[in-house]
């Protein structure tokens, strides 16, 4: 217990040297939210394994170390910068060092009217009550201790306000790279989007630095979709090996709403990502693709929460893990169908493939249905490769590795076909395609 | 081509071949009859490979290799192929890409240039003729959503691409309504030549109306009891299989 307290201490002293050092730039209401989830978060603590929503993931790495801030201005290696996604991306890039938003790297011209595209920073210094009725809205209180983190530090990140009605035809790229020297660091990055109502966008989150050590990046995203608006959310997760990564998504639809969200987490140490998805009105829409890739001793950890509040909202989550060596794959996935939320039609499914006899996952589906005339379903399934596919293939002259990775590429394929940006779907299908043995009999079979 | 002797096999902890002895010439056709549970498709399993069985005694010859030391994988390199009595469906991937891989990792073996995509896809598409196959089922993915006509023709159609000197055919007529039978029947018939062998396992006489054997063996109880010309698969089906369970194993193997 002594070692929890120390934590909690150590990251309040943080946050009022953090406080002390930007108290005259933010503006009042936002060192308000800060004061408040700081006090939230030492209320709370750092997540032990006793936690519910930590049961089967090793918090260790999350809260053993100390964490400094990460220094904005460490010079960025060059190989991390090659690692940015950017071939076929043209409209806004946001790429962000260490949590601060990097303007040499980046453009923040949309290519077009009706859509604004800013740094979270520069925003709130030039327009400083701007973004105030929406900046910790879609995340609740009850978001767990990392997104109260985020709350009381994050400094930096990417804004996207669409206009009404208008339809933004280039996603917004938003990339976090993290540079050091190995000691462990934190970066935040809280992300918002605004879609007005009737507009449409794509926003692409791209997380990766090749680097080595410990480092933690702490990501939060708010989304709020107006009426009869469009948004679709991409997130790429392809950390270095070692890196620690935790990130959470709060979306909130308004009627007629619309949000598609699509997460590949192909790296990092330890990723874990909370998803927590509010119909706020009727005849909303939400689909949410994710699939994970692991081996070694890699973890990676996907709580969500899908609350139907209204009548005719429809949900559709569909998440897939791909298991070898040691790794660890959790999936806890809760949907909720409140008192009057009639009609509401779930479909929660998540698939998982086990590669070696170590590998493990732990998934666990719920349905919480409070109105008695709605359309739920929900299930999980985890095994092997199928020994008679397997033969098929070998039987016609494929390698037995090949036709392991065949099977494998095919699992996974129809999420990655799901991403409608051709890009980044080549930047997962290569990652794929460089992870899975045997490929070089299959570059024929493999788009 | 193919000289089985004293084969004897387990699949999981039961003995399914118990002394099974065939030899089969290029150019042959032999059709394998028997009850259920006779060991039919065990016999078509243990020549391509499949994983699960056990071979405890004897020897199967291939081209004058031993078959059995081979991975399913070579065995298919080297020209055997099994049309399978249930065709597994693979979700995600295309047959053409399937078939591509397929055909390359057999040219490669045989030290052939790899066939580029122009060429290869007016070979799929003269071949899908051979079995009436839709080109739209040749690009979908394997085998998913087809009926069960159309994956007993997959089978055949990837015969014709991947041109094997042996093929072995398990129950492909098995659920195939007469119509069906006739287009996988002449679809077998054109790939018959001197240089191929084929092994038609079967259930039912009534392929045999259709791909018309050079010779018939029965098996019971996981010997061949009996060999004859085409003529024995009629009498077979008038006085089934029971009058020569009784009988003992005492006649010929086949074909030499």
């Amino acid at each position: 217990m002594t070692v929890v307290a120390e934590d909690r201490d150590a990251y309040r002293a943080s946050f009022e040297r953090f406080a002390a050092l930007h108290a005259a730039s933010a503006p009042a209401w936002l060192r308000e939210q800060r004061t408040a989830a700081i006090a939230r978060f030492v209320e709370k603590g750092l997540p032990t394994s006793r936690d519910e929503a930590w049961r089967h993931t090793p918090v260790g790495p999350l809260v053993r170390a100390r964490f400094e801030p990460a220094d904005p201005d460490a010079p960025v290696p060059a190989d991390v910068l090659a690692a940015l996604p950017r071939d076929g991306f043209s409209g806004a890039r946001l790429v962000f060092v260490n949590g601060r938003f990097a303007p040499g790297l980046s453009s923040l011209d949309p290519g077009q009217a009706g859509v604004e595209v800013a740094s979270l920073r520069e925003l709130l210094r030039s327009q400083p009550g701007r973004l105030q009725p929406w900046l910790g809205r879609a995340v609740s209180g009850q978001a767990g201790a990392f997104a109260d983190l985020n709350a009381a530090f994050a400094e930096d990140g990417a804004v996207v306000i669409v206009a009404p009605g208008q339809v933004v035809r280039q996603p917004v790229l938003v990339a976090h790279v993290a540079a050091g020297n190995g000691t462990p660091s934190v970066s935040y990055l809280r992300t918002l989007v605004l879609a007005g109502r009737g507009s449409e966008c794509r926003v692409v989150e791209s997380y990766g630095s090749p680097d080595a050590g410990a480092s933690l990046v702490n990501a939060v995203t708010e989304i709020v979709v107006e009426d009869n608006a469009f948004v679709g959310r991409y997130k790429l997760q392809r950390e270095g090996g070692e890196r620690l990564h935790v990130a959470t998504l709060a979306a909130r639809l308004g009627r007629d709403a619309r949000l598609a969200d699509h997460s590949i987490a192909l790296g990092a140490a330890l990723s874990r990502d909370d998803l927590d998805v509010r119909f706020e009105a009727e005849g909303g829409d939400c689909v949410l693709n994710g699939l994970f890739v692991l081996d070694g001793r890699r973890v990676a950890d996907t709580h969500s929460r899908i609350e139907h509040r209204e009548p005719h909202c429809s949900s559709r989550q569909h998440y897939k893990g791909i298991v070898d060596g040691h790794g660890r794959g959790v999936f806890n996935g809760l949907v909720v169908v409140r008192p009057g939320a009639q009609k509401t039609d779930a479909l929660q499914m998540n698939q998982n493939l086990l590669l070696s006899r170590q590998a493990l996952v732990h998934s666990t589906p719920q349905l919480e249905i409070l109105a008695d005339d709605v359309k739920c379903k929900h299930g999980s399934t985890t095994g092997q490769l199928d020994p008679a596919a397997l033969f098929y293939l070998r039987s016609r002259g494929l390698s037995e590795t090949a036709a392991r990775s065949l099977l494998t590429w095919a699992f996974a394929s129809d999420l990655v076909r799901k991403m409608e940006i051709e890009p980044l779907r080549r930047i997962v299908e290569r990652h794929l395609q460089a992870h899975l043995p045997g490929v070089a009999d299959l570059a024929e079979v493999l788009p | 081509m193919l000289e089985i002797k004293n084969l004897h096999a387990r699949a999981g902890e039961s003995d399914i071949l118990r002394g099974l002895d065939l030899a089969v010439r290029a150019g042959e056709v032999h059709a394998i009859m028997g009850p259920n549970g006779s060991g039919k498709s065990t016999l078509a399993h243990v020549l391509a490979g499949r994983p699960g069985y056990t071979v405890t005694d004897g020897e199967v010859l291939y081209k004058g290799k031993d078959l059995l030391a081979l991975a399913p994988e070579e065995r298919a390199r080297e020209g055997v192929f099994l049309a399978f009595q249930y065709p597994v469906e693979i979700a995600g991937v295309s047959n053409v890409y399937f078939l591509k891989a397929a055909t390359n990792a057999i040219r490669k073996h045989r030290g052939l240039p790899e066939l580029d995509a122009l060429d290869f896809l007016a070979l799929l598409k003269q071949k899908a003729k051979v079995v009436d196959l839709d080109e739209d089922l040749v690009k979908r993915a394997v085998n998913e959503g087809f009926s069960g006509g159309e994956k007993k023709r997959n089978e055949i159609f990837q015969m014709a691409v991947l041109e094997p000197s042996l093929a072995i055919l398990d129950e492909t007529d098995s659920g195939l309504d007469i119509d069906a039978l006739r287009i996988v029947a002449e679809g077998v018939n054109r790939l018959r030549g001197p240089e191929r062998a084929m092994i038609v396992v079967t259930h039912y006489q009534r392929l045999l109306n259709y791909i018309v054997p050079d010779f018939v063996h029965v098996l019971v109880e996981g010997r061949i009891v009996r060999s004859g010309g085409k003529e024995m698969a009629l009498e077979l089906e008038e006085r089934g299989y029971s009058w020569l369970e009784k009988e003992p194993a005492a006649v010929p193997a086949g074909g030499r």
